[in-house]
């Protein structure tokens, strides 16, 4: 995984991915997209047209972190504000993962500055779920130039690490 | 609680969101110049949290869920 990340381009930003690149994208990209289903509400018809959802903070934790609580002192008002948002976040976030599986091709790829955006926040949620479930620390970077090769996590530590050169160079070329 | 107090947007310090993309956001989100956008980014990367903006209960919701779109960890309280 050596490509040379995202440059500016005219009207947006672009990039050469190879075929394996896309595919671990596409890959990651989709379990996030699996993970975060529609916005789910209740059976009372007039919650669910207007996307009230559940009060309740998921259980999984990639899920809590990608929809944290609003309030950290008052769980009350979290769940106020979780039914009346979350629904509408968790459509956000799929629309973004969507963007990134129908624009994501091998060879040099073009993004509008509206894609790039939305590349730039699926990367991240990406991040955010690889990093809660490998519970990487601020010195992630150190420790993986540390780690051994023969470390089961080691592929899955080089492939963060790839993600965060990558999502760095897309805020750069959005700068 | 004081009624006349103003609510605050709080971003707390995280070890995936790096340190460009949260300028970034911080740019886009609130129109903060480059250089006020690095210094919160700088207060949450060393003190742990930072407030970001103010105003009313409403608006500091708003600005949360932005937030969260934008897989930052934001919370929001009244002044205190």
């Amino acid at each position: 995984m050596m490509s040379t990340g995202f440059k500016a381009a005219r009207d947006g930003v672009s990039i050469h991915l190879d075929a394996g690149e896309v595919s671990i994208l596409r890959s990651l990209v989709s379990q996030v997209l699996g993970l975060v289903e529609p916005g789910t509400t209740g059976d009372d018809p007039l919650e669910r047209a207007l996307g009230i959802g559940s009060a309740t903070p998921p259980d999984d934790p990639v899920l809590a972190r990608l929809f944290p609580s609003a309030y950290a002192e008052d769980d009350e008002a979290a769940g106020e504000f979780r039914r009346y948002t979350e629904a509408t976040l968790r459509d956000g976030k799929r629309a973004d993962a969507t963007t990134l599986l129908e624009t994501a091709a091998p060879g040099r790829l073009t993004l509008t500055a509206e894609q790039g955006q939305a590349w730039l926040r699926a990367l991240n949620d990406v991040r955010l779920a690889l990093g809660v479930r490998l519970e990487v620390t601020e010195e992630v970077h150190e420790e993986i130039a540390s780690m051994s090769e023969d470390d089961p996590r080691y592929p899955a530590f080089v492939t963060y690490d790839w993600l965060t050169y990558l999502q760095d160079s897309l805020v750069r070329a959005l700068w | 609680m004081r009624p006349d107090l103003p609510w605050l947007t709080i971003v707390w310090n995280d070890p995936v969101n790096l340190m460009s993309y949260v300028t970034y956001v911080f740019q886009t989100v609130f129109g903060y110049p480059r250089q006020k956008a690095e210094k919160l980014m700088m207060d949450v990367h060393h003190k742990g949290r930072a407030v970001v903006s103010s105003g009313t209960r409403e608006e500091m919701e708003r600005d949360v869920q932005i937030l969260h779109s934008y897989g930052l960890w934001a919370t929001l309280q009244q002044d205190r």
